[in-house]
């Protein structure tokens, strides 16, 4: 099973500083992404992550949020493989393809928009397969195009783009719409979970907004003091929902009425009071007292 | 300015940052709102602005016609600087008399390959400095050592190591181009952002992908500005190693021209140093425009 690709930058491996252990994959039959004890740190200080344990399994949309500073981003980096200079230690399983999608679209200024989607795809058929992507996400008839040329939105979309045209295993994203404007997000999520339907990959969708996290995510996680603090199902999935002869069910009231308590349990767990909630907050379990 | 004002103003009035004066009267409203004119409020430019059609060749002209006026003036006398034409002159006796052509062709044949040389071998050094410490470490500290000896002291050395031959000159020159290639290319490579290093290892590409895709591309503007500084120090190299043993070569013709005290043969000469690097950076430019097109910079 193949480990990261090795440093490119100049940087080069610190003996001393026990960089990040070796990263290994998992066979077809077990979760997706098998995290034991990950321990991280920065300096002396304090860790970032502290024996943090996560199972992700095949298919599994799971969107993690947690404060600012929490170590989202350090954790989604750990599993990316970007992390070899980080002092800790602590067991970290991966699939074989593992694409990353960053905040920033990270597309080449020098490449045109299909060559970026292509851009380290080893396949005869990599070009048909950029256009093929690029039609999924919106984008065709941008292959060439320069990056400066798309909008925010477009160089997102077609970030995507390269990071499904790999068939990952696993996607992993930090905020990738963080620097969208409200409407371009609301497409890209629908347009993030009907791709995800298509490619089935495990995803973990790093996020600072508890909505986003609860329309995407089959399961959210909350990280808090390092470690998973909060672990979720969203159970909002409608295609999964069934009544008891098995047909699928899907009262709206109810499901808003899901998303209004995952949404409290969530803010809470974020540390958010009700005064911040506004004067209409009632705690889900003060609810179901009354 | 309020929108409507600035949409409904002409674009004379709009351009204006101040308030509108007090005395605009009401404007004008239906004919002109239909029509398909074009109003816009257009910022004051700051950057240089579109580019000029021929703009490379209006400076050297300028200064052509500027000698010949002073020339035919009398302003510039024959003795201070020999007048275009009579260079003209002398170029042409120097072409049916002294083979001036085999003369340029020389001296670009020496600077050619001394070039190619120095550019080679500046941007290998770059990319083994610029991507390994390992390679950092023996390759940056010789090459600093190196620019602070002018290499023009290192000639006599290169005449007891390579002989008096064309292989000296060759080598000298490929030595004073390389340096200008390698510290430009090195410092674009490093100033590559750190983040597509970053992308290229996610998507698990090979060192040499990388280098062809990522470093290359990156550091190509610093490359091609360390060429032009190249050119330039190839040139200023022929000079120098042309005064030592040559048989031909327009270094060659001006230190001949230079005992027997023709002015007019070394203004040739200039001339010709002159247009060589002149051809030389708009060669570069033209290329740098070229395969630059990805950016959004004030050279547009
Ligand atoms: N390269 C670094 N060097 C030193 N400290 C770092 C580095 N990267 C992160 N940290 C520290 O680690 C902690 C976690 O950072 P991380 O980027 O993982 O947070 P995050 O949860 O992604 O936050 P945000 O939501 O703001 O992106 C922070 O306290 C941060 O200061
Ligand atoms: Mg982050």
């Amino acid at each position: 099973m193949a480990p990261h690709a090795g440093g490119l930058t100049p940087a080069e491996i610190d003996p001393e500083t026990g960089a990040a252990g070796p990263v290994g994959s998992v066979g077809p039959a077990g979760p997706a992404v098998r995290v034991r004890n990950l321990h991280r740190s920065f300096n002396r200080a304090g860790g970032v992550l502290n024996g943090l344990d996560l199972d992700i399994a095949p298919g599994e949309f799971v969107a993690l949020i947690g404060r600012s500073g929490s170590g989202k981003s350090t954790l989604l980096r750990a599993l990316a493989g970007l992390d070899r200079d980080v002092r800790g230690h602590g067991q970290i399983q991966v699939p074989d393809a593992v694409s990353v999608v960053f905040q920033d679209s990270r597309l080449l200024p020098w490449k045109r928009v299909l060559d970026n989607v292509v851009f380290g795809l080893r396949a005869a058929d990599a070009k048909q397969r950029g256009r093929q992507a690029l039609a999924e996400v919106g984008l065709a008839g941008k292959e060439r195009a320069w990056p400066t040329e798309l909008s925010g939105g477009q160089q997102q979309r077609a970030a995507l783009a390269r990071s499904l045209v790999h068939q990952p295993q696993l996607l992993l994203a930090d905020e990738p719409f963080g620097a969208l404007d409200a409407l371009t997000r609301i497409k890209m999520h629908a347009l993030l979970r009907r791709l995800c339907e298509v490619h089935r990959p495990a995803v973990l969708l790093v996020t600072h907004d508890v909505d986003e996290a609860i329309m995407l995510a089959d399961r959210v996680i909350l990280l808090d003091d390092g470690v998973v603090g909060t672990d979720l199902r969203t159970d909002l999935r409608t295609d999964l929902r069934t009544d008891v002869e098995g047909r699928p069910q899907a009262d709206p009231a109810e499901l808003e009425q899901r998303r209004t308590e995952l949404r409290h349990v969530l803010l809470e767990a974020l540390g958010a009071t009700g005064e911040h909630l506004g004067s209409d907050f009632i705690a889900p379990g003060k609810r179901r007292a009354s | 300015m309020s929108i409507q004002s600035a949409l409904t103003l002409g674009p004379a009035r709009g351009r204006g940052r101040g308030d509108v004066p007090a005395d605009a009267g009401p404007v004008e409203t239906g004919a002109a709102e239909r029509s398909d004119e074009d109003r816009r409020v257009v910022r004051r430019r700051l950057g240089p602005g579109r580019r000029l059609r021929g703009a490379f060749w209006i400076g050297p002209a300028l200064l052509l016609a500027a000698w010949s006026l002073g020339s035919v003036t009398g302003l510039i006398s024959p003795a201070i600087l020999t007048a275009p034409w009579d260079v003209l002159a002398a170029g042409r006796t120097q072409w049916t008399e002294h083979d001036l052509l085999d003369d340029i062709t020389a001296s670009l044949r020496r600077s050619g390959l001394g070039l190619a040389l120095g550019v080679a071998a500046g941007t290998v050094l770059a990319i083994a400095s610029g991507l390994s410490r390992t390679g950092e470490s023996l390759i940056d500290g010789p090459i600093q050592i190196k620019r602070s000896i002018p290499t023009l002291a290192l000639i006599p050395l290169f005449i007891a190591w390579f002989g008096i031959g064309e292989e000296m000159k060759i080598v000298t020159i490929g030595l004073i181009s390389m340096i200008p290639i390698y510290v430009n290319t090195h410092n674009a490579l490093r100033s590559i952002d750190g983040k597509y290093a970053e992308l290229a290892e996610t998507l698990d590409v090979s060192r040499a992908r990388f280098i062809r895709h990522v470093v290359l591309p990156g550091a190509l503007p610093g490359f091609l500005l360390g060429l032009r500084f190249a050119v330039t120090s190839a040139l200023l190299g022929l000079v120098v190693v042309e005064q030592y043993n040559a048989t031909n070569g327009v270094g060659h013709m001006m230190a001949l021209a230079e005992n027997y005290g023709q002015t007019d043969v070394i203004v040739v000469g200039l001339v010709l140093y002159g247009v060589f690097g002149f051809l030389a950076d708009t060669g570069v430019r033209l290329v740098e425009r070229k395969v630059l097109g990805w950016r959004r910079t004030l050279e547009g």
